[in-house]
């Protein structure tokens, strides 16, 4: 039985799915076997995952450029936005 | 995921429960110690969507002020913190959308190029590890201008999905878009982003020679 081989096109274009779990056995079976002889799109998937990493330590938490806390002035304008009563 | 980030233990006693008790009862002290426990972070929430500083300030006001109006009915079914920051992620749309002044900007010419053979125009080299690394500021400058550079849909997906960790299904709701538009906008985002970064991080790998040819899948 011959095996389907799917081109670089489909992997990049379904690589969200194919890291997301989402495919059929069959297609990330397909998968695999592309990765398996292709180093370009080796490199595309590390570098994919490497820039949502990138983006979540650059931005999430802590990272966040500028002071954390609120200047005092802000905090009092904050806190007379209570409604009445 | 959010709820760690917006509720963790760093806010001392007493905890968002008892917080919330105190809120009902109109202590000036608990809204005091809501304003200070949660402002940063939310502001931080706020500085992510909204580029301009007074916008995000504006913002976190706004995120307050619907706040203390909705407090009466909010039934603690999830943890303060995130209920805040749910909030103050709306708010950020909601201006962000006000706004917008010009079309947006197609994201096409950041998205991979395909020959007719299915290959990529341009095969993809590793990156360079310690230029990747975030212990470098730059590094992060770098990730934080290039997803400023991304059209505004794409760049909102993106943030709520990786940054602020909302589940598709949530995003979706958030933006009155179907799941499967989320997850598109989330994969085209982050192409775009690694097309972004490409050049800059890819620049030592090169030296390391690889070529078209040996690139291609047999």
């Amino acid at each position: 039985m011959s095996q389907k081989y799917i081109t670089c096109e489909e992997v990049i274009t379904f690589l969200l799915s194919y890291l997301s779990g989402e495919l059929s056995a069959e297609k990330a079976g397909e998968f695999e076997r592309h990765l398996a002889v292709c180093p370009s799109c080796v490199h595309y998937l590390k570098t994919y995952k490497a820039t949502v990493e990138l983006g979540r330590n650059a931005l999430g938490g802590t990272a966040e450029p500028g002071p954390s806390a609120l200047a005092p002035e802000m905090v009092r304008a904050i806190l007379a936005l209570r409604p009445p009563g | 995921m959010i709820e760690q980030r917006m509720d963790s233990p760093t806010l001392g006693e007493p905890g968002p429960e008892p917080l919330l008790l105190r809120l009902r009862t109109g202590d000036d002290a608990a809204y005091h110690e809501l304003v200070i426990g949660y402002g940063g972070r939310l502001l931080a929430v706020c500085r992510r969507f909204l580029a301009n500083e007074e916008d995000a300030r504006d913002a976190v006001q706004d995120t307050f002020f619907q706040a203390f109006r909705a407090l009466p009915r909010f039934e603690g079914g999830c943890q303060l913190g995130t209920w805040l920051h749910r909030i103050a992620v709306n708010t950020s749309l909601m201006k962000l959308r006000s706004r917008r002044s010009r079309p947006e900007e197609s994201i096409e010419p950041l998205l991979p190029r395909f020959l007719d053979d299915g290959h990529q125009v341009d095969p993809a080299v590793d990156w360079d590890e310690p230029l990747r690394s975030l212990e470098h500021d730059e590094t992060r400058r770098l990730v934080r201008r290039s997803i400023d550079q991304l059209p505004d849909s794409y760049r909102n997906v993106l943030l709520l999905r990786d940054i602020e960790e909302l589940s598709t299904a949530e995003v979706a709701e958030l933006l009155a878009i179907s799941e499967n538009a989320v997850k598109i906008r989330l994969h085209r985002a982050r192409q775009a982003l690694r097309e972004l970064l490409d050049p800059h991080l890819r620049q030592r790998a090169v030296a390391g020679g690889h070529s078209n040819e040996n690139t291609r899948p047999v």
